[in-house]
């Protein structure tokens, strides 16, 4: 049998797929009872038991100095900066992507500023963020735009230029004009492309919202594991992490669930991740 | 008067001939196919007639009108691949031609409006056959299925000329055949005039009025790009129907059949556009 094309039944795939995750979490475990069997006060890898009454007293109990419940005012800050980014870049995307996919001349004008800008390390461009935008949201947010933006639009201006040829000449001999060219033919074909654009964008705008955060913020996911680094608080980072990658696992999920939901069409052909 | 006029129309890429001295006059109601070998123009020629390419050289009028810049209404077209719209179901594909006419701005129409349109286009589902297939997309059509779509789909603005790219080249024999049925009903019920390309000269014999044939004048091999092709046949058929009924019907006595064969390949027939001089 050839193993690159053999078929697996649902229960063997749903049990392959969850032993990595078994086999870190065993790793971790025993690593953990190895040092704290020397240890008692070791600090580098609580237990997983500490690390979940830890979880569990940030998420129910407030917070003795601001009375917030931590885990959720920080999710709910963080999602905030991360969602208003993302809308920006995508609003940003759609629009100067079907210019420059679309309009021979936006194309030439614009694509290659595009492109120079999106290799900007949009890092650098932070100091600049805070100096002109203040410590404040606003500049987090466009630190999630510069570093996202550019190559969404990249990726919209790409998915319009791939649109057949045959496809606008056919809509011109049915009598589309040119505003409803944009909104019959190519806007609608370009939407589960955005949908993607926005999982793709999401991966780097997780990692700029936690720099902005971890650099100057009140709260928020990446504020906590940066500020209770000074006391080797393991047992809030670690969570945290994992807290912080089940909801970028979440988001990717529910944009590719609802890419298939909303455009059936797109997702009718070959298998999609 | 005739309806298409090609006067000495030359295309060349960046001083690449591709046509050369096209001349050719066809009547309104013609059915003409167009073959040649791969890379000889054909599909140029016809991307010409609607306006996709323009000509280098020479003029083209249809109804005695210069071709506008861009392609209109007046002239369907449809391709071998990307013909239909792949995110709208086989009804909005149809409709859609009726929304661009009804909503300037968005070319999109919502309940009832929209409901309407779908009952006038019910007639066309049946006729083309896809009744029980006009909520899927053209991705779940079969290959003769999605054509049949896009035929539909090119006459709903009733253009006067309707120009075929290699239509049926990816379909099987036997789905091909059916579709040559629906398109020679079609072309006899709306009187429209048809340009076709196609690799098969059974199909070109089968279905045209009139046959032409794109050919290079000359054939230099150390220099490709000496000449650009032009007309070189231009054959007159018999109505198809007719011809082919004629055959299954009456049997036809040989000499008859062979005084057939001559008219349709006599030297008369025969015109050399390019080449007469």
């Amino acid at each position: 049998m050839n193993a690159a094309k053999s078929r697996i039944s649902p229960w063997a795939r749903l049990s392959l797929g969850v032993l990595p995750f078994l086999l870190l979490v065993l790793a971790y475990a025993v690593g953990s009872h190895v040092r704290r069997a020397a240890n008692p006060a070791d600090k580098l890898l609580p237990s997983l038991d500490t690390m979940a009454q830890t979880f569990w007293r940030m998420a129910t109990e407030p917070d003795q100095r601001s009375g917030d419940l931590l885990l959720w005012s920080d999710t709910a800050v963080s999602l905030a900066r991360l969602g208003s980014g993302i809308l920006i870049s995508a609003s940003i995307a759609v629009g100067v992507g079907v210019l420059i996919g679309y309009l021979p001349r936006a194309r030439a004008m614009l694509a290659p500023f595009v492109a120079a800008i999106s290799l900007i390390p949009p890092i650098t461009i932070l100091p600049i963020l805070f100096i002109v935008f203040g410590l404040g949201e606003l500049s987090k947010v466009m630190l999630i735009v510069v570093g996202t933006a550019p190559i969404m639009t990249r990726s919209l201006a790409q998915a319009v230029m791939d649109i057949p040829d045959e496809q606008i000449i056919k809509a011109e001999t049915l009598g589309a004009n040119g505003i409803q060219m944009v909104i019959r033919v190519v806007l609608p074909q370009i939407w589960p492309k955005l949908f993607t654009a926005i999982r793709l964008g999401l991966v780097p705008a997780w990692i700029f919202l936690i720099s902005a955060e971890a650099i100057a913020s009140t709260g928020g996911l990446g504020y906590r594991i940066f500020l209770v680094r000074r006391y080797l608080a393991m047992d809030v980072i670690l969570p945290y992490v994992a807290w912080i990658t089940l909801l970028a696992y979440t988001l990717d999920r529910i944009f590719y669930l609802l890419s298939r939901r909303l455009f059936r069409w797109a997702h009718l052909e070959g298998e999609s991740l | 008067m005739s309806f298409v006029e090609v006067n000495d129309v030359a295309v060349s890429y960046e001083n690449f001939p591709v046509l050369q001295h096209v001349n050719l006059e066809v009547a309104e109601g013609a059915f003409v196919t167009i073959v040649g070998s791969s890379g000889c123009g054909k599909s140029t020629f016809l991307r010409l007639l609607l306006s996709q390419e323009e000509p280098t050289a020479g003029s083209i009028r249809i109804a005695g009108v210069h071709l506008p810049p861009r392609p209109t209404p007046d002239r369907g077209i449809v391709f071998q691949r990307y013909s239909v719209f792949p995110h709208l179901t086989v009804t909005d594909n149809l409709i859609l031609p009726l929304e661009f006419e009804h909503s300037a701005v968005f070319g999109r129409l919502f309940g009832s409006a929209r409901q309407k349109l779908r009952e006038q286009v019910e007639t066309i589902l049946q006729r083309i056959g896809l009744t029980d297939a006009r909520h899927r997309y053209p991705a779940q059509l079969s290959g003769g299925m999605q054509q049949r779509l896009a035929i539909a789909q090119a006459l709903l603005k009733r253009p006067r000329l309707l120009l075929l790219d290699e239509p049926f080249g990816a379909l099987d024999p036997g789905i091909r055949r059916d579709m040559h049925e629906l398109l020679l009903g079609l072309w006899q019920e709306t009187g429209m005039t048809v340009f076709m390309v196609t690799h098969d000269i059974a199909e070109a014999f089968k279905l045209g009025t009139r046959l032409i044939v794109f050919d290079k004048m000359r054939h230099d091999p150390g220099n490709s790009s000496a000449a650009g092709a032009t007309i070189t046949y231009d054959l007159p058929l018999r109505r198809p129907t007719t011809f082919v009924d004629e055959f299954a019907r009456t049997s036809i006595s040989a000499a008859a059949t062979l005084d057939a064969s001559v008219s349709i390949l006599s030297k008369d027939a025969l015109t050399t556009p390019g080449v007469e001089q």
